[in-house]
């Protein structure tokens, strides 16, 4: 149960660095962020179906097709919402999910897809009493290792330190000749590449259909908003927590519950820190 | 000394003043000049959202709390009229002013806590509010859980709210409501509470030193707010005579007042008409004409609309309007040969 | 007793003491003068009395009454309003409506604050701006609408925070008579300036803070023979050009 909790955590943690990544440097909820996962599931799932690539390596196809969807989302929308209230982009972002929703609907039709015969597919690992699920094993250490990567690359690269100095202060980063512009997009991209390499692997335990993005995203949405804005530490710990609060609902209570405690969770943790646990 | 407010002579904001008293005349005669039912249905819809989004303005346009819960109080307001006449097998008038009430109640007991939250945390707590009230109420027995609420046959007429074959006498009543509700919100334009309205969302802490209590003004905006969306539902729910959660209580709901506010212009009176002009019919007409072709090509439209006039044009319609008339005045004060406003 | 009592209040921001026991009076109807270098203490002195930040230690007295650690709209309401240093425009609305704003703290009838905002806007001379969008005045129109806006709530203690900052020498001029017909009609003034045109000709009383202690508090005319004045802040020339002034009758 717990086992379960915190893998789907840290998964629901990769998806909320993303969206962290892009709230911390632009102060934007991007209200499209769940359905890009979806994109990602559809890319991964007609490589699986179609060429029989198997999810886990697609999540690198994903990832890098997010990636430029992410780029593509600031180079023709976002730029024009920079400096408007924040309202703007979420608006637009809304738009935009509706817009993703529907084509990937009309194209592929609202029929949940399966892929059958992957790697990983219903294998389970049994270590001592503990029993892993392998696909979401896998998923889940991928999350770590990649949330794990774009910390560092945050906090211990020159380009992270860019990152950073556009977060605090656009104009004055500007001043220092870190091109600000190529920093938004960027950030984007990477932010949507987070949320593509989990829609990657995803096929091998998700059923794919254009509705799947959406309770991921708001779940993402809580996720880094309880972390804190700007905290990829906080994204991560607000997934995890998120994570096993939904499975212990689910189970303790019952399934329907799951949800009303995860969002309670969040009611509850900003009406007693209103930055969020690490927030600035 | 007050001389100098009140020598304008016409300007726009009267001339946009006499639009909306022509628009307010001509409305009623709308069912005398189409007798086509679904045109009578999308002006039913067009009034509907207007009035919702409105409601909504009042919170979130004049007082600057941008809140997307407001499906909750929809679906309260839907609620209560709903089971008064299918759980308790009456007239929905005692569940309209209970649901009125209770979602008053619930919008203050709510928003107390929110308020604290600034900016994004703030949204993101609404969201959070929509999805616990919707799940909640489906697994809710009482208030008919996912099955929701089925009218049964009941008599047509005032009384039950309700006519069988004809959307006219619903298309009256919808512009009661619209009525009413632009009216309130008119009047709370003018008022000093109006005023302290407008300074919470220009500068909380600047409001504050000149002795306005934000929390209370703040506060007041919500229940006010909370009440009008409740009669909202209330109509809803007798036109549609039937409410499930997902149909009221959901996040897209919410979304769709914020939107139909902001497109026409928040913080304006007549901002919510305006978009609400805009937006339903261009919803209704592709999903008319699209929405059959399957695979949502009207919501695909909707979505690249949305991102369109969102970007382009952030302050809404009304930014359009003012672009229009500013153009008007340049050139005859150009004509004129008057020089332009010097800097102050 | 004295309209407004600050007694030994503190504030501190973890180790940093902005205010270390600062105590002084202001008499009703009186004009105090608040001066010392930046980062003396101030706005912040300003902000405990104003409510924005509950002092750390000490009392606030106004009008007798304890309003110590009261909200910014309770302080205000008592009749206690401050203008901001770095103004505060309530943008997208009117000139007049900021000043209507004030108006209606006192004024529930409209016609009442009409009359009053139309009032303070005369008095501050902002009358052929009053239909613009507060955001679009220059600065100098912005403080003056500051003050407009505070003196619209009909306070019994008018605070102003460098209002002179900014203007030009004829407009610090202007300013001047402003606050002059101000106290002739009664309101009690506390006044922080860097300015010294603009606040030692016209104060009954002037205190003195430096590093957050209060080091004087004093008529100007001794202030500006205090030593520890003079090093800390005025310096020796104005020191003395204040004293020819005040010899040559200029200054009363």
């Amino acid at each position: 149960m717990l086992v379960d909790g915190m893998l789907s955590g840290m998964v629901y943690a990769l998806v909320a660095a993303g969206l962290c990544l892009i709230w911390g440097v632009m102060d934007i909820i991007n209200f499209a962020h769940g359905e890009y996962l979806m994109v990602a599931m559809y890319v991964s799932y007609w490589l699986g179906f179609l060429a029989n690539v198997d999810p886990v390596l697609s999540t690198v196809a994903a990832g890098a097709f997010v990636f430029i969807l992410g780029a593509l989302t600031y180079k023709l929308i976002i730029r024009y919402t920079i400096g408007k209230p924040g309202l703007v982009a979420l608006l637009a972002t809304f738009g935009l999910a509706m817009f993703l929703k529907n084509v990937c609907m009309n194209l592929f039709s609202p029929n949940f897809r399966i892929l059958s015969g992957t790697w990983l597919g219903d294998k389970t690992l049994h270590l001592g009493d503990l029993i892993f699920p392998v696909p979401q094993l896998a998923a889940g250490i991928l999350a770590l290792i990649v949330v794990g990567a774009v910390y560092a690359l945050v906090n211990s690269t020159r380009f992270g330190w860019a990152i950073q100095a556009t977060a605090m202060d656009r104009d004055a980063a500007e001043l220092m000749g870190i091109n600000t512009e190529r920093i938004y997009v960027l950030v984007f991209g990477i932010g949507g590449a987070c949320v593509g390499i989990a829609g990657g692997i995803m096929p091998s335990y998700l059923a794919v259909h254009p509705e799947v993005g959406s309770m991921f995203g708001l779940i993402a949405f809580v996720c880094v908003a309880m972390g804190g804005f700007g905290s990829i530490p906080g994204a991560f710990l607000a997934g995890l927590l998120v994570g096993v609060v939904e499975s212990l609902a689910g189970f303790y209570v019952a399934p329907v519950f799951k949800y009303i405690a995860v969002f309670g969770l969040y009611l509850a943790v900003v009406f007693l820190r209103p930055k969020g646990i690490f927030g600035w | 000394m007050v001389n100098a407010v009140q020598r304008k002579a016409f300007s726009g904001k009267d001339a946009a003043w006499l639009a909306f008293l022509a628009l307010l005349v001509l409305l009623p005669l709308v069912p005398w000049v189409t007798a086509n039912s679904f045109r009578v249905h999308v002006m039913i819809l067009v009034l509907l959202f207007a009035s919702m989004a409105q409601a909504w303005n009042i919170i979130g346009g004049y007082c600057g709390q941008v809140s997307f819960g407001h499906s909750v109080f929809f679906g309260i307001g839907a609620y209560g009229a709903g089971m008064a006449v299918v759980t308790y097998g009456g007239a929905p008038w005692p569940g309209i002013l209970i649901g009125m009430i209770a979602a008053a109640v619930v919008g203050v007991i709510i928003s107390y806590p929110c308020f604290k939250l600034s900016g994004h945390y703030f949204a993101i707590a609404t969201f959070a509010i929509v999805e616990i009230f919707n799940r909640a109420f489906l697994v809710w027995d009482w208030v008919g859980g996912a099955l929701g609420l089925d009218y049964p046959l009941i008599d047509e007429g005032l009384k039950n709210l309700m006519w069988q074959n004809s959307k006219i006498s619903y298309y009256y009543c919808v512009l009661v409501i619209f009525v009413l509700i632009f009216g309130v919100v008119r009047w709370l334009e003018g008022h000093r509470y109006g005023y302290f309205m407008r300074a919470v969302r220009e500068g909380q802490e600047t409001a504050e030193s000149l002795g306005v209590n934000s929390t209370a003004i703040k506060l007041a905006a919500m229940a006010l707010s909370a009440a009008l969306a409740a009669i909202c539902g209330a109509f809803f729910v007798q036109y549609n005579l039937r409410v499930d959660p997902p149909m009221v209580m959901s996040l897209d709901m919410s979304m769709k007042f914020v939107l139909v506010t902001i497109l026409g212009g928040s913080g304006t009176l007549i901002g919510p008409l305006l978009g609400a002009a805009v937006l339903i019919p261009l919803q209704e007409y592709t999903r008319a004409f699209w929405g059959g072709l399957g695979g949502g090509v009207d919501l695909i439209i909707f979505g690249l609309l949305i991102i369109l006039m969102v970007v382009k044009q952030p302050t809404g319609m009304i930014g359009i309007v003012h672009d229009i008339h500013n153009w008007f005045v340049r050139k005859n004060s150009a004509a004129k040969g008057d020089v332009p406003n010097g800097a102050p | 007793m004295a309209l407004l009592e600050v007694q030994d209040v503190t504030m501190k921001f973890g180790a940093l003491v902005a205010n270390d026991r600062v105590s002084f009076t202001v008499e009703a109807g009186s004009i105090v003068g608040l001066i010392g270098p930046n980062g003396a203490g101030k706005t912040t002195l300003f902000n405990c009395i104003s409510g924005l930040y509950k002092p750390t230690g000490g009392r606030i007295l106004f009008n007798g009454e304890d309003v110590t650690g009261l909200t910014p709209y309770q302080i205000a309401r008592k009749g206690a309003v401050r203008t901001f240093q770095v103004v505060r425009p309530l943008k997208d609305m009117t000139v007049f409506d900021n000043v209507l704003v004030g108006a209606f703290l006192r004024c529930s009838d409209k016609r009442e604050a009409f009359g009053t905002a139309a009032e303070c806007i005369h008095l501050c001379d902002l009358e052929q701006f009053q239909e613009k969008p507060a955001g679009e005045l220059s600065i100098g129109g912005k403080k003056r609408l500051e003050m407009a806006r505070a003196l619209a709530t009909r306070p019994k203690l008018l605070m102003l925070d460098e209002v002179m900052a900014g203007l030009t020498a004829t407009e610090v001029k202007a300013s001047l008579e402003v606050i002059r017909r101000l106290r002739e009609s009664g309101i009690t003034m506390m006044i922080v300036e860097h300015v010294m045109e603009g606040i030692m000709p016209i104060a009954d009383k002037v205190v003195v803070l430096d590093g957050g202690v209060k080091i004087a508090e004093d008529a100007p005319g001794r202030i500006v023979n205090d030593e520890h004045v003079i090093e800390a802040y005025l310096g020796a020339k104005y020191s003395q050009r204040f004293k020819t002034m005040k010899e040559s009758g200029r200054i009363v």
